[in-house]
């Protein structure tokens, strides 16, 4: 059984933003939603590091323990989806996501929020497959048509990788190994900074 | 006798607190109560053949592989 996931090379992301045009494209994600972002690190500075963000479609998946009316499920396939029917937009998952995955649309004056939207791996919601419902509440369903989402396979750099982990991962590894570096991925080092280098004594010039 | 009744009291003060319960929140996953989802294969373009689905699904995947899509 494929288990879906997301996989993003850093040393090849140029944050081109691609994968964020072609998600808001491909389900008509409405203004102000963001179901995939690309962050960087060290932002102008020499080594800077992009990545593309959205949902991880964890396996223990904080959202799903944190929501008050149990709107979240996982697929066989290991995407993690919600019925927006239920969802009551309280905004718990949020403060749970470690990936600032899930969003609300500002509907309304005063800062009402609507219903969650986030990514959905591109494998629509539980409505009918390809129906209208389906894309208005879900955005589009890819995965039922046999591909895999869009962010991922119109990469340009190929930098962010999708589908089944086993496929994702040998193909990283095949990549890392061929270039010899990368394959550390999220070392402590991409995310907090390269321990601060002790500066080199110097010597006392001799005078001659 | 003044002393040991001191002696348990502060005995009894002390021990109150082996009492209290582990305060670490334990998350549980709620059991899902929305509508069931179909199957990805489950429709008119796989018409519920899985195998077929699943080499779809593959086959998509390794053409994220450009040393082989397009060699080294």
């Amino acid at each position: 059984m494929a288990r879906m996931k997301f996989l993003c090379d850093s040393e090849r992301c140029i944050e081109c933003n691609g994968c964020v045009t072609a998600c808001k494209n491909e389900n008509e994600v409405p203004w102000g939603i963001n179901r995939r972002r690309v962050v960087t690190l060290g932002d102008g500075m020499p080594g800077e590091k992009s990545v593309s963000v959205a949902c991880m479609h964890c396996s223990d998946a904080p959202c799903m323990a944190v929501c008050p009316v149990d709107c979240f499920y996982h697929t066989d396939e290991g995407v993690v989806l919600h019925d927006k029917d239920m969802c009551i937009g309280c905004g718990y998952c949020f403060y749970a996501c470690p990936f600032g995955a899930p969003q609300y649309p500002q509907s309304g004056a005063f800062g009402q929020r609507g219903k969650m939207d986030k990514c959905t791996f591109c494998a629509g919601g539980p409505e009918v497959d390809h129906s209208e419902e389906e894309f208005k509440k879900y955005g589009r369903n890819r995965l039922a048509e046999g591909k895999l989402p869009l962010c991922a396979e119109m990469c340009a750099t190929k930098a962010l990788l999708g589908g089944d982990g086993e496929v994702v991962s040998e193909i990283f590894r095949d990549r890392a190994t061929k270039r010899g570096k990368g394959g550390e991925m999220w070392g402590w080092g991409s995310a907090y900074g390269k321990p601060e280098q002790k500066p080199e004594s110097k010597k006392p010039e001799v005078k001659s | 006798m003044r002393k040991i009744a001191i002696a348990v009291l502060v005995t009894a003060l002390g021990l109150s607190a082996c009492g209290d319960k582990d305060a670490v929140v334990v998350y549980k996953q709620g059991s899902y109560s929305g509508k069931t989802d179909g199957k990805p294969w489950e429709n008119a373009a796989f018409a519920g053949d899985k195998a077929r689905w699943d080499g779809s699904i593959r086959a998509r995947g390794q053409t994220q592989n450009e040393s082989k899509r397009i060699g080294d």
